[in-house]
């Protein structure tokens, strides 16, 4: 009897410990948007959408470094975007079991947890120095280079998603594999890559370390791709580090900014995924 | 293939080109992902070769770090890499082993999903929030009231006293590795459930119809299944928080030096990278740096690439969330 109640109580004490930990996780979400929400909304005014980053003391907005960072999540979704979906492709439909398939995907995965500071590395002596000075296309490219392989997961597991059977219909109507991949296999699994399209700028929109040494930063607004341009993330690390409350307060502001985007398109994301698999587990 | 180009020989032709162009396109695309972590690696290496070449291997095990005079050692930024990565993962494998028992094994089903979206989006947070968040909130938490008690009650003890000796700062290796450990747990966590679904239901049940308890089954049956595979997402978890940096950029007070203490500022390679290299002037500092850069890829490649072996035995398809 008395083994049979310490059984009890240890099976107790760790579900209970278990549970903690779910809490505890939980407690630090909760309290980072919370202190997020609580500084952020404080300094959300229209002006932080219509004024560019102003000098220490007087007051401004983020207009250029909203900018900026939509314009290079943009140029980097659309290089890493379809580079990736081709490659997922491959994966998927060609290569498959071949010993270069395996080594791509085994490549692809080690890419995908690289960390993003050696991406920066890499595009500064790939680009930054050729050119000689900074430049949002730089940092575009390294944002580019951080999304393929996010992609090339994605697409190759929603495509592995299309029934077999599908996929043998189109040949047997003597379809050539592009077709049959263009034309059947793609509109299949469509809602599934954009998800993955949407979790990579989720995943590259609050990317800072590849930006500090590739676009930098610029207090002015700047159109041209090939000269620095402001962004979100490194203009919060620039403020947020600073002495001065106007910039502290900024940064605040654009740190919710950016969390807001990137969780509300991951929620969505996940929502367009279990609607789609609603077998599935999550 | 043959079929077609008998009954249609015009259309087959452009059909025939069009595969080809569309074959060549995707086989294009991935090998680009093949070269470009080859790409990473050379480009490395190359910016990296000046440093190397001067200080030959005394980089390595040197201190120092001093733009002025134009010396400089990485011991200081590896020793920080290490020992923050370390603590991070003792603070966060216990925590994560848990938020995994509790998703698969405890959770009512209406709870199961949200709490492991919940989880899931702590992943997605970007690493600058929980940098400004460490820095702001966090580290004067510690500051004020773990530290001085760390200080007072662990300090006078011996051996492992002199990790937690000296002026309580607030930001430095343990606040660092605090916010690595909160940044890891959720990948950890969702590696950890997504191999403890693996486990097949006939397996514990023989358990609970021997009568375990639910914790007998998790330790006796779940844990020894899922092994390899708590051991990769472990890995992987390290190979996050050895390549951090905004975060950790933050709270580790950029400070180049080896010291016994855990509350002490300190600094680790991509600290040091962010930190420094945009303002470095003259090559030998910027290729210090890259070196620098260079041995993060050596030691996060490596723990990524035996991770991935370790999960490669998984099914693909079972961990979603990698």
């Amino acid at each position: 009897m008395k083994r049979r109640a310490v059984r009890k109580l240890t099976n107790l004490v760790a579900l209970t410990l278990s549970g903690l930990a779910t809490a505890i996780g939980l407690f630090f979400l909760g309290a980072i948007l919370w202190t997020l929400i609580k500084n952020g909304l404080a300094g959300l005014s229209p002006r932080v959408f219509t004024e560019m980053t102003p000098p220490p003391g007087s007051s401004g907005g983020l207009l250029n470094a909203i900018y900026g960072s939509v314009v290079m999540t943009l140029i980097g979704i659309l290089i890493g975007g379809p580079i990736g979906m081709l490659a997922g492709t491959y994966l998927a439909e060609y290569g498959r079991t071949t010993r270069v398939a395996t080594v791509i995907r085994f490549v692809n995965d080690v890419l995908l947890s690289a960390p993003s500071i050696i991406i920066g590395l890499f595009v500064y002596e790939l680009l930054v120095i050729r050119m000689g000075h900074f430049s949002a296309i730089a940092g575009a490219v390294a944002l580019a280079i951080i999304a393929m392989p996010v992609t090339v997961r994605t697409t190759e597991d929603m495509l592995n998603l299309v029934p077999q059977g599908m996929k043998d219909a189109s040949t047997a109507m003597g379809a050539y594999p592009w077709r049959t991949i263009t034309s059947v296999i793609y509109p299949a699994a469509r809602s599934g890559m954009l998800t993955g399209l949407l979790l990579a700028v989720a995943r590259i929109s609050g990317e800072t370390a590849p930006l500090l040494f590739t676009a930098l930063n610029n207090q002015f607004w700047s159109t041209n791709v090939l000269a620095p341009m402001a962004n979100l993330p490194v203009v919060i690390f620039q403020f947020a580090l600073s002495p001065y409350p106007n910039w502290q307060q900024l940064a605040w502001s654009g740190a919710l900014l950016i969390t807001a985007s990137i969780l509300i398109l991951s929620v969505t994301a996940r929502i367009v995924v279990s609607s789609l698999n609603p077998a599935g587990k999550r | 293939m043959n079929a077609v180009a008998a009954i249609e020989p015009r259309h087959a032709i452009g059909q025939r080109l069009r595969e080809r162009l569309f074959r060549g396109a995707t086989v294009v695309a991935a090998l680009i992902v093949l070269l470009l972590l080859g790409g990473v690696a050379l480009s490395l290496l190359t910016g990296a070769w000046p440093a190397l070449a001067h200080f030959k291997l005394s980089f390595l095990t040197r201190e120092i770090w001093n733009p002025v005079t134009d010396q400089y050692g990485a011991l200081a930024p590896v020793y920080g890499t290490l020992v923050t990565s370390f603590l991070a993962l003792l603070l966060a494998i216990p925590v994560s082993f848990g938020i995994a028992i509790f998703l698969t094994e405890l959770a009512p089903v209406w709870l199961k999903r949200p709490v492991g979206v919940a989880i899931e989006l702590l992943a997605a947070v970007p690493s600058i929030i929980y940098g400004i968040w460490g820095l702001f909130v966090l580290s004067p938490i510690l500051q004020a009231h773990v530290q001085p008690w760390l200080i007072n009650w662990l300090g006078p003890l011996p051996l492992i006293g002199k990790l937690f000796q000296g002026p309580p700062y607030g930001i430095g290796i343990l606040t660092a590795s605090f916010v690595l450990a909160i940044m890891v747990i959720p990948f950890i966590a969702a590696v950890m459930r997504d191999v403890f679904e693996t486990v097949p239901d006939v397996l514990k049940e023989s358990g609970y119809g021997l009568g375990a308890t639910t914790w007998e089954v998790i330790w006796q049956v779940v844990v020894p299944y899922a092994r390899t595979g708590m051991i990769g997402g472990i890995m992987l978890g390290l190979g996050r928080a050895l390549g951090e940096t905004m975060a950790v950029t933050f709270v580790i007070g950029n400070a180049h030096r080896v010291g016994s203490s855990l509350l002490a500022p300190g600094t680790t390679i991509s600290a040091s990278i962010a930190n420094e290299f945009a303002e470095a002037v003259g090559d030998l500092y910027t290729s210090s740096l890259v070196a620098l850069g260079a041995l993060l890829f050596l030691i996060t490649f490596t723990v990524i690439a035996a991770a991935r072996l370790m999960l490669l035995r998984l099914d693909r398809r079972a961990l979603s969330s990698v």
